[in-house]
Parts: structure tokens; sequence; C-alpha cells
């Protein structure tokens, strides 16, 4: 029977479900969600980060229930999330207050508080091993023993806490101090409006696809954006979530914790004075040239801060973050539109829209039809 | 579906989209931003109609989909089984047996009444994008009402090609003041929204947005006066399986002999008049 | 002074950026129109101007000099810190028109006002047909009719020279003088009483510019609208302006009769520049 979308379409779709669900549990080997949770992490973060909802065990069953797509897994926990009550709203978090399990610098070699590389894949050679395809219980056992052996020799210290390395620069003073303490808008609540706040743009990048906002960064540094960034700083690790005491006033809870990558990335830039809020104006063209000495003094150079901060570990996406949200907040050109980089980045819209394309056009093609064949018999493209 | 509350969204998200459907009824044809939410359907399928009949949909209603005219069309049997799951709501294939229709690019041919509500799925409710990309921008435009780039590119169809190319989502004048996208109705079907006896909802869920028309609220497709609105053309063909003539056709090739043949795209209404037929 | 004027203005002040208390307490207090504390620039400070009705006036300064912020605030397309603005077009010049709302300032820039840009991007739809970059004035002015509207069209672009044959085509296949001649067109399609022209004639071929300019002269005749033109170049302003103010840092140095002014300048500055001209 052929693929039929409007006739006969209710045992079509019986069936395609029916081999969905075949495909799902082809061979003899389930796939356990202790599995997939711990061993397929960085999926599974990607997936929450996506999602905008932390919940690794659900994470991995929606992934389990897609067969690994990671767009079907953000799908169903977004309509998950759906159905339930918001109960709290949390305090504002800190990212510089995280338990560090990676930190590094890619402007200084010494940082106050120290580097540490923690888990990254950066520094391997991406060689097939092909030794895992039968990995052993002896062989996890004996990987197991070996990192044992170097938790012991090295005292197990405190854990980790250090301030951001900015802080220096805006300590000297060549970074702007931003203080703005607006109540960030949630666009899950209410739509996101145009010009849009800053919380409104770094909630948008913080869920938006993986692929979709790296491939924006890229093509900002590669030269469709105003300048090169540095990674000031990128910390991965805990952080507590913590609302409001539902009794008690002033007291709060802690409603748990999650895993967080965060990125600072420094951008050299023009000192506020010289910034003009006209982009086009023709007074730009009033440079140092004819200007008198005030103009010259005004032409000093500052450092700018782009923020990134995304769910679980992911290096890239939070890189990609703080590239845009610089590119947004002081950029030209196609990444300064916030309309393009914000509206079109979200996983399942996305999807949906470009997918949406499969389903049945034939009254608005009908309709179209009609005018392109009144057009030809009318023959009223002669002339005026 | 059990687990879920009923109509699927929790109470609280539920009452906010009905607060934005009474500004809507209450500004006809001004498209309301709300905090669209995510469903187990796909964005771009029609989760702003979906949205809107679960935000208003009750136990004593009776509720028919349609997608494309067609009760059986598998989006419109998935949109369907969703919400009968998490309702329990009785629906129907008859557009008079129903409170609730909701639609997806067509109004039903017989006409509806003041007891019923219509729900249109919207994939872009911004009528203006065609001339202007930004959001910000054609906010603005409708706030000052400046429509002048609108009727101007109608205005440069005409010069380039003797005739308004577009063909369903044709935008409409609402009571004078907003210019609406219909939603992809054909425009075989502008002229039932125009004093209309049924509330007419539009939700378009990716884009975040409700409007709405009140019943009896003046409709007007746009165009010139030396150039009026013309519906697709019609005229002499007839449905192959109910002779139904003058309503909005599918057109299809048959299969073994190649023939072009004519069939209502309104499945529901073709399916009735069979019904009758037989019975006479 | 009781002369019939078409428009008045009176202590307009502009600025583009956020402002300090430096500046705001005293724009006086630094040389030119950039505070050298805040960076803010003060594009217009403290301009009146009167032009009677019928009359060309011309605006001559160096880029930088506040002339194109000048004619975006007499367009009424920039935000103003001060000042008031009276168009006789408009309720007799009782009303100020910078403080009437967006939809009254939309139907007085859509028809009491004409404006042709330097870049031709700037009042062009570029994809769009030169005979629909016409017909959009007439239809924010609620025509209907596209056989009038068409005819309407066809009769000004011809008479600026457009061939018939070319006006279903899109300016951006046009060369900058047809370009610059559709601009006209288009700003003079409903018949304002004033026309803003903002160095219409800069960059064009010299021949080309003569044809333009030519145009404009004869617009000016036929359709006895009061004109002012803004241009670098002095050259422009003396064939066509009746009066002349001349214009730096965001200031008027100087105004009064063309000849005059080109004849016997006063101000340092307008003498470098008709010496230049020599």
């Amino acid at each position: 029977m052929g693929y039929v979308a409007v006739k006969g379409g209710r045992e079509a779709v019986e069936a395609s479900i029916m081999l969905l669900e075949k495909y799902r549990t082809d061979g003899d080997c389930d796939v356990e969600l202790e599995a997939i949770e711990r061993r397929m992490s960085l999926l599974v973060d990607r997936v929450m980060s996506e999602a905008g909802f932390y919940a690794p065990r659900y994470a991995a069953l929606a992934l389990k229930q897609s067969q690994g797509a990671a767009d079907e897994a953000v799908f169903l926990l977004r309509a998950y999330r759906s159905t339930l009550s918001r109960a709290y709203r949390s305090l504002p978090l800190d990212g510089a207050g995280m338990v560090i399990n990676r930190r590094i610098s890619a402007a200084f070699k010494d940082i106050p508080g120290g580097q540490f590389l923690g888990a990254t894949y950066d520094y391997t050679h991406r060689l097939l091993n092909f030794g895992l395809a039968q990995e052993t219980p002896l062989e996890i056992a004996s990987i197991r023993e070996k990192w044992k052996a170097c938790q012991t020799q090295a005292e197990p210290g405190p854990p980790i806490f250090a301030g951001r390395v900015s802080q220096e620069l805006k300590d000297e003073g060549l970074i702007a101090m931003e203080e703005r303490d607006d109540e960030p808008n949630d666009i899950t609540q209410r739509p996101i409006t145009f010009p849009a706040p800053r919380s409104s743009r770094l909630q948008t990048l913080a869920r938006a696809d993986t692929g979709f906002i790296s491939a924006l960064a890229y093509a900002g540094i590669r030269g469709f954006g105003p300048t090169h960034p540095t990674v000031g700083e990128l910390r991965t690790g805990a952080l507590e979530v913590l609302i409001p005491h539902p009794l008690l006033e002033g007291e709060t809870l802690c409603a748990g914790e999650i895993l967080v990558t965060e990125v600072e990335s420094i951008f050299p830039e023009e000192t506020a004075e010289t910034k003009r809020q006209e982009e086009d104006d023709p007074l730009l063209a009033l440079g140092a040239g004819q200007g008198d000495k005030a103009d010259v003094s005004g032409n000093s150079l500052g450092l700018g801060i782009g923020y990134g901060m995304v769910l679980g570990r992911n290096d890239n996406k939070a890189i990609a973050m703080s590239i845009l949200d610089y590119f947004l907040e002081s950029g030209e050109g196609i990444l300064s539109n916030q309309e393009f980089v914000l509206l079109h980045g979200d996983c399942l819209e996305m999807n949906g829209f470009v997918s949406h394309l499969k389903l049945p056009h034939y009254v608005t093609f009908q309709s179209k039809l009609d005018r392109v064949r009144g057009a030809r018999r009318d023959g009223c493209n002669e002339g005026l | 579906m059990k687990d879920f509350n009923f109509a699927f969204l929790d109470e609280g998200s539920k009452r906010a989209i009905r607060r934005a459907l009474l500004k809507a009824v209450a500004i006809p044809g001004y498209q309301v931003p709300f905090g669209s939410r995510e469903l187990p359907i796909g964005r771009g399928w029609g989760t702003g109609g979906i949205q809107v009949t679960l935000a208003i949909i009750g136990d004593g209603d009776v509720l028919k989909v349609m997608d494309q005219g067609s009760d059986d069309s598998v989006n419109a049997i998935s949109i369907r089984n969703f919400v009968m799951a998490c309702t329990g709501v009785r629906t129907t294939t008859d557009s008079e047996a129903a409170t609730l229709i909701q639609s997806r690019h067509r109004i039903p041919e017989i006409p509806m009444r003041n007891d019923q509500i219509l729900v249109l799925q919207v994939p872009l409710p911004e009528p203006l994008r065609m001339t202007e990309e930004l959001e910000s921008v054609t906010k603005k435009m409708h706030a000052e009402m400046d429509y002048a780039i609108m009727w101007l590119a109608l205005y440069e169809n005409i010069v380039r090609v003797g005739e308004i190319e577009l063909g369903a989502d044709y935008p409409v004048m609402v009571e004078g003041r907003y210019i609406m996208a219909p939603s992809p109705i054909p425009r075989f079907d502008n002229p039932k929204l125009h004093m209309s006896e049924t509330l007419c909802l539009f939700g378009a869920g990716r884009e975040k947005k409700i409007y709405a028309l009140p019943p009896y609220t003046d409709v007007r497709s746009l165009c010139f006066e030396d150039h009026p609105f013309r519906v697709e053309d019609m005229s002499g063909r007839v449905c192959h399986l109910c002779g139904a003539r003058d309503v909005y056709m599918d057109e299809f090739f048959d299969s073994a002999s190649g023939d072009r043949l004519f069939q209502c795209s309104d499945s529901g209404y073709c399916e009735k008049r069979r019904r009758a037929a037989s019975h006479e | 002074m009781n002369e019939p004027f078409a428009l008045s203005l009176e202590g307009l002040v502009v600025r583009h950026g956020d402002a300090c208390a430096r500046c705001t307490r005293n724009p006086d207090s630094f040389q030119r129109n950039r505070c050298p504390d805040c960076g803010s620039i003060w594009a217009a400070r403290d301009i009146s101007l009167r032009v009677r009705e019928g009359e060309i006036l011309g605006i001559v300064g160096e880029s930088g000099s506040g002339k194109s912020t000048l004619m975006r605030a007499l367009y009424l397309d920039t935000e103003t810190v001060s000042g008031s603005y009276y168009l006789k077009s408009y309720r007799g010049g009782e009303e100020d028109v910078f403080k009437v709302n967006p939809r009254k300032r939309k139907h007085i820039r859509d028809h009491l006002l004409g404006m042709v840009y330097q870049n031709p991007h700037s009042g062009l739809r570029m994809p769009y047909s030169s005979s629909a970059n016409v017909a959009e004035k007439l239809i924010a002015a609620g025509n209907r009719s596209v056989a009038s509207m068409m005819g309407r069209t066809n009769s000004l672009l011809t008479h600026i020279e457009i061939p018939i044959n070319r006006v279903k085509e899109p300016p951006r296949n046009f060369s900058g003088g047809m370009q610059q001649r559709v601009q006209i067109a288009k700003a003079v399609a409903n018949n304002p009483p004033i026309l803003l022209l903002d160095e219409v004639s800069t960059g064009l071929d010299l021949s080309v510019q003569a044809r333009v300019l030519d145009l404009i002269k004869r617009v000016q005749r036929e359709f006895g609208v009061t004109m002012i033109i803004v241009s670098h170049d002095l050259a422009v302003v003396r064939l066509l302006a009746d009066r002349t103010v001349v214009m730096l840092d965001g200031r008027i140095v100087e105004q009064g009769v063309t000849d005059q002014i080109m004849e016997d300048p006063q101000h340092v500055y307008t003498q470098t520049l008709v010496n230049s001209l020599l």
C-alpha cells in the first residue's frame, strides 16, 4: 500500500508507529537508563540544555524512547514540561559560586585560584578505539583501580571555589562595570519582544540548538562579526539552586544541584565615549582627523565581555553563546540582528516548521494553481 | 493519558491562554502575544490551534478536527486522538453536530452557527511579513496603521503580472483597522469570515500569537476599486463522489485512467451529501 | 515679520548620545559639537529658520556640520531634544508638528513633505518597479484605483524622462541619475507644498548632475513648490537657491540672499568656502 497522506492515513500511521517500536527494540540488548545517563552523559547534557529542563533521568528516558535522536528527545522533554505547574522561582544563581571541576583560561597562564583541566577530549587523539568493541568487566575494573590510585596519591582537597578572571580586569578599570538588576523576563511565560532585554537574549541562547549557535558564532569569528574573542574563562561545575523558603521569610531552601558550563569571552572594544548611537550618522565621518584634542583622547580601547552559561558539560555551546551575546550587544551586521539570531535557533521550532512541509498542502497549492492558471488564461500580463 | 491533567496543560497555562483569548476578542484582528507551551505535537503542525482548543474545551463539547478539509488526514487524526485522549470528549466528522471545530486551512462548507466556535491553525500570523522581515517593525506598522507597503505589494503584482499572485492566506482588513492573516484558507473561504455568526479563534503556536474575530465582525479581503477580490474559480467542477458544485474542490488524477477528477475538499460535507442521497 | 512663510523652525536642538551633566548644563563649553567628556554629539544647536512660500533655500556646510540632521528633523525623521516646527500647510501653522502623534506625523510626511535623499537606496524600494515606487505615495494618500495610479505614475515618470517602456523596471536597473529622477517623481507624486533635497546631485557625473539640477528647477517652476536644498557644493546652491544658510558644527553661522553671500561673505568659514569655489 502506498503512502496516502489524506485518505487511509489512519492505518498507515498505526503501522508506522508499530515499525518505529520494532526498530527501537531490535536486537537482544536492552538500553538501560542508567547506562544512557551515566555513560552517554554528554548527550544527556546536550538534550537537557536544548530542552531547558534539568532532569538527567528523564533525558535518558527520552533518548531511549527516541532511538537516540537528540531533537526528538528535546521534544519529549519540552512537551512533558508543559504539563507541570510552576511551583517556585529560584533566586539568581551566580556562576562565581560554583564548585569547580574544570576551569581554564585562554587569556592568562596563571589565574588566581588556578586552572583545572577537568575532563576533556581536547587533547586526545581521535583514534577509533577498537578495544572498546569488546570491553570486559576486567578492563573496566582496572580503569577504576587506576583512578582510585591517583585519588589516594593526592589528598582529595576541599571543594574548589574561585572568583572570576574578569573581576581582576574590572578592578583594573579595563572592563566597564554594568550593573543591571532588572527582573529577568522568562521567555517561556512571556514571549520575547524586540528589542529584547538581555535576560531574554541569554535565555534564548542557553536553550538554543547547539549546532545552530555554534555555526552562527563560527560565522561571526570567521568574518561576519566585528572582532575575535579570547576565552577569558571557561568553567564547569555544580551550582546550588536556591528558592525562597515557602514559610520562613528571608530564608532560602536548596532545591538541588545542577551541573553547568559557564564562559566569559573577552573582546577588545572602543570605550563607551567613542560609541555613537546612530551607526549610519554622517557625523561618524567626524573622525580623529578633523577633531580637536578631546576627540583623540576619547578614542581609547577597553574590553567587553560576552557571557555564556548552559546546562551540563558543553564547552562549545557555552563559548558560542558568549560570542553571540557579545555580538548581539555591540556587533554590526547580521549577527547583531536580534530577530535573525534569536528567532531561528530553537530546536523544536526549527525542526517543527521544516518538518511540517511534509504535511499535505492540497488546498493551498490548489489556490496557488488557480492564480497561475488565471494569469495565463487572461493573458493580462501583456502590459499596463 | 491518565498521568496528565484534563486537556494536558496545567490549569495555570490554560488560564494564561484564555486571558490572551479574551484580549484577542476585545481587539478583533490584533495579534496578542502569548506564552506558547510545547505540546507532544510538532511546532508548525497545529500547536497554536491545539493550545486554543485545549484552553477552551470542556466536558460537554463535541469536537471536529479537519486538515485541509479532511477529517481523515493523518494530522487531523493525530490531533483528534490527542485531544480525545487527554479530555475524553466526543468527536464527530459532521460540522453541524460539532460545538468546536479545529481546522487547518479550511472553513466548513455548511455555514457555521453562533453556538459553535471555529479554531484555525496559523503557521505565519503576520500578514505584513512578506513585505517586512522584522517583527519590531511590523508591530509598529500595525500600531500606526501604516499599511501602504501592503497595498504596494498587491499593486506591484498587478503591474508586473496583471494579477495579484497571493493564493491562500489572502490578507483581510478587520473592522477597517487591522490587516490580518486569515490563516492559509483558500480565498474561497475568505468571504465566510465577513459578518460570520461564529466566533473564530486563530492560534499560532510557533510564532506565539493568538487573534480572534468575534461574531459579526466586518472582514474585507484587500482589493482595489478597479481590481476586485476574486476567489478561486470552481466553475464547471463537479465532485465525482457526491455531485456537488460550487464548493472548494481537490483536484487529482485517477491513477488508473489518468483522468483529471474533482472531489469536495470538505470531506465531512461530501460524506453527509452521499449519506442523504442514499437515504432517498 | 508677517510675510507668508511655508515653514518655520525655532530653536532646534538634536543630540546623538546620552549626554552627561557637563554637556547638558552647558553645551557651549566645548569648541566643536562633540562633548569631550561623554562623546555625545550635539548635531543641531539652536537652529532657527523661516522659508517663504515658493522660495528655494540652500544649506551649505562641510560633512558633519549638521545639514543632514537638520533635514531629517525637517522630515520628522529624528528625535529632537527641543525646538518647535510649524508648517503653513498643517493647520495654518498653528500647531507644533514636532509634537503631533505618530499617525498625524505620517500624514504630514505622506502629504505635506517630499524628501529626496542623497542615497537613492534611502528613498526608493529597489526591488519594486519604478511605477510602484511612485505609486507608494499615492497609496499612502488613500488611492485605491489601479488605473488612476498607473495613469499618474506613468505621466510623472515620463515627465522626468523615464521611457515608458522602462517604468515596470525596478530602479536598481537604472543609472544613478535616473534613480535620482525617480526619487524626485516619487517625492512630488502627491504635490507636497514643500520638497526637501539632501545632496541630490552629489556623486553624479557633471553632465548627469546638470540634468538633475535642471529637473529640480523645472519642478519648482511647474509645481510652485517650496524647496530646501542641502549641499556641500556651493556651486549647486548658487545655481538654485534664492537664499542661503551656512552651517558649521551644528549651528548657523551666516545666512542671507545667495548672491550677497557669494559676493560678500562675512564669517571666516564662509569666506574659505567661497574662496575655494573661485
